[in-house]
């Protein structure tokens, strides 16, 4: 039982018990344990990157986003844009179209109210040159109604007539 | 350089500390037996003290006069085996014609000398065996239930021991096993885990007050060493050994110095490992030993008056150090883990080292 010289009996319960207890440990600890901690270690590992391939995806599907609501914005913008050139057209067509109309509709007025105007002309001309030989008629006529008046007349005419 | 300096000394210490032993072993029994017999019957003899406290004995000696018998087992080729109780031979009793001087159990013969003749072998059920008999228990009480629990909380958080001892065992598998041995780890973790807490349980079972001194006994790391020295040597490939006897780009006259320091080297690792064990846990309770024998040197020098003056101090120191005996317990049980990992390491590491700048193509020569 010297200090540095090993004990025999020692020795051989050392040896024995040591090679028993890591036999049993290495079966039913160690094994065990060491596996279900590199399950855990597999688990967490592929939870978290489960979890950075969703936030890739997520930050993915944003910029998706994002793309398509730029995307339909300028799409609006477009749509808008046109559809007011094309309202700006329309306006401006019909403009010209209501100018022409109105134009053409304002010749025709005057067109017509020529004709009407000669047309009133011509009938008021005729009017007038009736109703002057109506006068004149009317006039002959009361000039001439007794024997004196018709022979002075005659008398007027011939003496005119012989002077030249 | 300071590692240098401190194998050299660890080499001087190893060789020239069996010789100083012997010798203040043999000066210490003479001495005792001059004292006992004549002048000081009642000075507290320190050293004796200590070294029964830090050796093996059979039965365990709890406190004075308290105790526990152990089975003592003697096997003898002519008397075959033997087992009785160690209180037999308490007192100096003879029984069965064995008896026990210093410890030591001895053949008598009827006239009550010794009898050098037979020869018997000692496989009792001392104080360290019967200690690590019980670290033995705790360990398979603790880490098959931990696996248990394990396997209950299957993919979930760990659990009361569980999540006390898993850390540990991360730390001996993550800075201690992978790094210092690579990608072959797997097959060395059982040992390397089975041998941490194999020392660490022992280191502290051993600073219980009245518990044996296990991981401080040097049959108990002798074999913790060769057991490590084994799986160095028969894990070793072919680089590992080709490094003994051809250590690449090394000058050819500096061979005939290098291969003796290579193989010497080979036997000083697990040497070191077994006596840094072995040295620090002993010199540990020698320490705390020592500074609670002063209370009774104090109390044989100068009176009662004295040694209850010099207790607090002393206590105070005592539990100091039993502090740093804490801290030792573990370190020392990570070093021998480590150490291990390491010469494993160099046995199974693949080549792409050590070419000592002289290019890989002298490298590869062999």
């Amino acid at each position: 039982m010297d200090l540095l010289t090993p004990d025999l009996g020692l020795l051989f319960w050392q040896v024995v018990v040591f090679l028993g207890l890591f036999l049993i440990l290495r079966a039913f600890a160690w094994k065990p344990i060491t596996e279900s901690l590199n399950e855990r270690e597999n688990n967490i590992q592929s939870a978290l990157d489960l979890a950075e391939k969703t936030r890739q995806e997520m930050t993915a599907l944003k910029a998706d986003n994002e793309k398509l609501l730029a995307q339909a914005r300028t799409e609006r913008e477009a749509i808008l844009r046109g559809a007011k050139e094309t309202a700006d057209k329309m306006v401006a067509d019909s403009r010209v179209k209501a100018e022409a109309e109105g134009k053409r509709i304002l010749e025709q007025a005057r067109e017509a109210m020529q004709n009407e105007r000669q047309a009133l002309v011509a009938q008021m001309k005729k009017e007038v040159v009736t109703l002057s030989l109506d006068i004149a008629e009317k006039v002959l006529r009361k000039e001439l109604s007794d024997k004196s008046s018709q022979e002075k007349l005659v008398n007027d005419l011939v003496s005119n007539s012989r002077l030249n | 350089m300071r590692s240098i300096l401190n194998r050299l000394l660890l080499a001087i210490a190893l060789v020239m500390s069996p010789i100083a032993f012997t010798q203040a072993q043999e000066h210490g029994h003479e001495g005792e037996t001059v004292e006992h017999g004549e002048t000081r019957k009642e000075g507290f003899d320190v050293g004796g003290m200590i070294m029964h406290h830090i050796k093996d004995e059979h039965g365990w000696e709890l406190a004075h006069g308290v105790t526990i018998p152990l089975p003592v087992i003697l096997y003898s080729p002519d008397r075959g085996l033997e087992v009785f109780s160690s209180s037999r031979l308490a007192h100096d009793q003879v029984y069965n014609g064995y008896k026990q001087v210093h410890g030591k159990i001895h053949r008598v013969d009827a006239a009550g000398n010794d009898d050098h003749e037979a020869k018997f072998y000692n496989f009792s059920i001392t104080k360290n065996v019967a200690s690590l008999l019980l670290s033995a228990i705790i360990l398979l009480s603790i880490f098959p239930a931990v696996s248990r629990s394990y396997a209950k909380n299957r993919g979930k958080a760990p659990k009361g021991l569980q999540s006390f001892l898993e850390p540990i065992i991360l730390f001996v598998r993550d800075e201690i096993a992978k790094p210092s041995i690579g990608p072959k780890y797997v097959k060395y973790l059982p040992y390397l885990l089975t041998l941490f807490f194999f020392i660490l349980v022992n280191n502290l079972l051993g600073l219980l007050p009245g518990a044996a001194n296990l991981t401080g006994n040097i049959a108990v790391t002798l074999v913790l060493a060769v057991i490590t020295f084994l799986i160095v040597s028969f894990s070793g490939n072919k680089h590992y050994w080709m490094h003994i006897v051809k250590p690449t780009g090394v000058p050819w006259f500096v061979l005939p110095i290098m291969i003796p320091v290579e193989i010497v080297g080979v036997f000083m690792k697990p040497i070191s490992l077994m006596v840094r064990l072995f040295a620090n846990i002993t010199a540990g309770h020698i320490i705390i030993l020592s500074l609670l024998g002063l209370i009774f040197m104090a109390n044989s020098l100068g009176g009662m008056t004295t040694s209850i003056a010099i207790s607090p101090v002393v206590l105070f120191f005592t539990l100091f150090l039993n502090l740093i005996e804490l801290l030792v317990a573990f370190l020392q049980a990570f070093i021998f883990t480590l150490l291990t990992a390491m010469y494993i390491g160099s046995a199974v590491e693949e080549h792409h080292e050590a070419d000592h700048g002289i290019g890989f193509e002298g490298a590869e020569a062999h």
